[in-house]
């Protein structure tokens, strides 16, 4: 009993004793082997750090719901990348430029709403064709990918608007809009998957779906607004970072749902489904950014990120299965 | 009699229901522009398409033993640079740059090998890591720098990619030619028996003495070979090679095995069936190009073909169009 206690422990802390190790490894190591002038643990640049995990991480924080509820969504770079496109190109039609800077929130919306539709095209796919997620948005990757070419061919989208500009880098206590954005999802959608019915189906149906049916829940709904969610968020994390940069690129995007479940999976979401938290993920989309930086501060040539990242997702999915034992039990079926 | 006339054919569309839309939209396109039907337009198809071909073959194996190998891409990358800089490496040279470089790829599918065989991780994220972790690998070893072969005429590396054999195209020719072996060798063999084993049941096929572990192992190998013929063709065929020239392949090539009818769910897929797949994928390419469309235009429509060829196979397999869930 004791064991278990501390087994929970050991997993949901996990990584965020893996990030203090971080802070405390490149902060001493940056000092002791002189490497770098600078502190590692600097507030500012840890403010930065946040902001730059944005756009991965509220896509992150979509991909832990859609997994939770044992799905997954590879799509959601492409997603990405079209809300950007619509976003920038509504801004310079006709009557949006007629309306001055009051076409902003409308161009937000555009997007907003291009995402939700993709996330719940392939939402209503998923439930009504039957065919496995993987698939599904296996599919959609290429074909919104398409779509993004199509819109604008191979050329970057641009709309340049000062007004847009200055609110993307305005900052409350030195925390820049995406950032603010980005801990705003983490905090409603933790919300949402704690506190209301709908999380816990969610849970429910990822954890057996067979079970979830026979207690009444309607499996199909709730995972299309799940899918609906997570073209939402990809769609938001487009607005906070485009609404910024004003420019997109038809091949923007592309990786990020793997960049995404990287950090899913290391905040310990399993891939199986019904296990998995949003504060989790929070840790491992932190952890991955603090690696980046950690191995810049030290020196670290940026190539070998990719490279360490990659071990560590392993060592991870190692650890979960020697703390789980779950590969015993299975013999025994 | 008829009615037995009429399930036998529905028995076939079941069956080979891929390869029926496959003959159906290589006749219309024809009807439509014979120069589709061109035998150098349809050399040209397949030489294209020979490096994604190549790498679906290996995957092929890995999919019917019931795993995932998202790493492909990266190792592509890997496989080409790493011959490239070998072959301008005045120790090593073309003739021990290509064994080498095979060594090294094989080298990587062992590991995912080892570590989903033996070790018995989730593939999905094994090989997530090893596509980041190769990644890396392939920047590490080029610095960052695109490789290149400096003096091109001064070589016959460039045979792979660019040669041709009565007068067939060296790439057809190692595609066709591999994906004979490896047909035979997935269709005919005790080992080919005991992928579909183990992908089909693997805790069935434990109890029956199936060594689960090596076989997916040397399912591994295989992709990696592969990858590693790939990598040869395209470093040959551009005798120079980006650190990204195979990203965002790895989920192409999963595309073509599951519009060959592969399940993901393992057990069930033939290397024909993938190589009808990627001949689609190829075929739909060249005639949207033909209709004038722009090349992006095949995603949309590849991403349509993918999902009603999958959504139709499960729709016969439970007799309903409709999924049931609630």
């Amino acid at each position: 009993m004791q064991n278990d206690t501390l087994k929970k422990l050991i997993k949901n802390g996990a990584i965020w004793g893996f990030i203090l190790f971080q802070l405390v490894f490149f902060e001493v190591a940056g000092r002791w082997w002189s490497l770098s002038d600078s502190a590692f643990m600097d507030l500012d640049s840890m403010l930065l750090l946040l902001k730059q995990s944005a756009p991965i991480g509220i896509i992150a924080i979509g991909m832990t719901v859609v997994m939770i509820n044992g799905n997954i969504d590879l799509s959601v770079g492409a997603t990405y990348a079209l809300a950007g496109i619509v976003m920038l190109d509504s801004m310079n039609w006709p009557f949006m430029e007629a309306m001055g800077d009051a076409s902003i929130p409308l161009a937000w919306l555009f997007a907003l709403f291009t995402g939700s539709l993709l996330g719940l095209i392939n939402g209503v796919i998923v439930w009504k064709t039957g065919v496995d997620a993987f698939i599904v948005t296996l599919g959609a990757m290429l074909g919104y990918r398409g779509l993004v070419f199509m819109y604008n061919g191979e050329n970057p989208t641009y709309h340049l608007n000062w007004t847009m500009v200055d609110f993307a880098e305005a900052d409350i206590l030195g925390l820049e809009t995406p950032a603010i954005v980005f801990l705003a999802v983490v905090l409603v959608v933790w919300l949402v998957m704690t506190r209301t019915v709908h999380g816990r189906n969610a849970y429910a149906i990822g954890d057996n779906r067979e079970a979830a049916v026979n207690a009444g829940i309607r499996v199909g709904p709730h995972m299309v607004w799940n899918f609906a969610l997570i073209g939402f968020l990809a769609a938001l994390s487009a607005v906070a970072f485009y609404s910024g940069s004003g420019s997109v690129n038809p091949n923007d995007g592309m990786l990020f749902e793997l960049w995404a479940i990287t950090a899913v999976v290391l905040g310990g979401t399993k891939l199986t489904g019904g296990r998995g938290s949003i504060i989790g993920t929070l840790g491992g989309v932190i952890a991955i950014q603090l690696l980046r930086r950690g191995l810049n501060h030290i020196g670290a040539q940026t190539e070998t990120v990719n490279l360490v990242i990659g071990i560590i997702l392993i060592a991870v999915l190692f650890l979960d299965r020697q703390l789980n034992r779950k590969g015993a039990e299975e013999l025994k079926v | 009699m008829a009615d037995t006339a009429m399930k036998s054919i529905g028995g076939v569309l079941a069956r080979q229901g891929i390869l029926v839309a496959f003959i159906l939209f290589m006749v219309g396109f024809t009807l439509w522009n014979p120069r589709f039907i061109d035998p150098d337009n349809v050399f040209g198809v397949i030489r294209s398409s020979a490096i994604l071909g190549v790498m679906a073959l290996g995957v092929t194996f890995v999919v019917i033993g019931g795993n995932l190998d998202l790493s492909v891409g990266s190792m592509l990358s890997f496989s080409a640079i790493v011959v490239l800089d070998l072959h301008e490496n005045p120790a090593f040279g073309p003739a021990l740059a290509i064994p080498a470089m095979f060594a090294l790829t094989l080298c990587l599918g062992a590991i995912n090998g080892f570590l989903i065989g033996y070790l018995r991780l989730n593939s999905l994220i094994v090989t997530l890591g090893m596509l980041s972790a190769i990644h890396g690998l392939t920047l590490t070893w080029s610095g960052g720098q695109n490789m290149d072969i400096a003096n091109q005429n001064e070589t016959w590396f460039g045979v792979f990619g660019r040669g041709s054999a009565l007068g067939v195209p060296i790439p057809v020719l190692i595609f066709i030619g591999l994906a004979a072996i490896l047909g035979i060798l997935l269709g005919k063999t005790p080992f080919g028996r005991k992928v579909y084993a183990v992908g089909g049941n693997g805790t069935a096929a434990t109890f029956s003495g199936i060594p689960r572990a090596r076989v997916v192992f040397i399912t591994y190998l295989v992709s990696a070979f592969c990858v590693a013929t790939a990598g040869l063709i395209q470093a040959s065929r551009t005798m120079g090679a980006q650190n990204t020239v195979g990203q965002g392949l790895e989920l192409e090539v999963l595309a073509a095995v599951i519009l060959g009818g592969a399940s993901l769910l393992g057990g069930s897929g033939t290397i024909f069936k993938t190589v009808i797949g990627v001949l689609i994928l190829g075929f739909i390419q060249n005639g949207l190009l033909l209709a004038g469309l722009e090349f992006y235009v095949q995603f949309v429509v590849t991403w349509i073909i993918i999902i009603l060829a999958v959504w139709l196979d499960i729709a016969t397999k439970r007799g309903k169009l409709w999924s049931p869930i609630a």
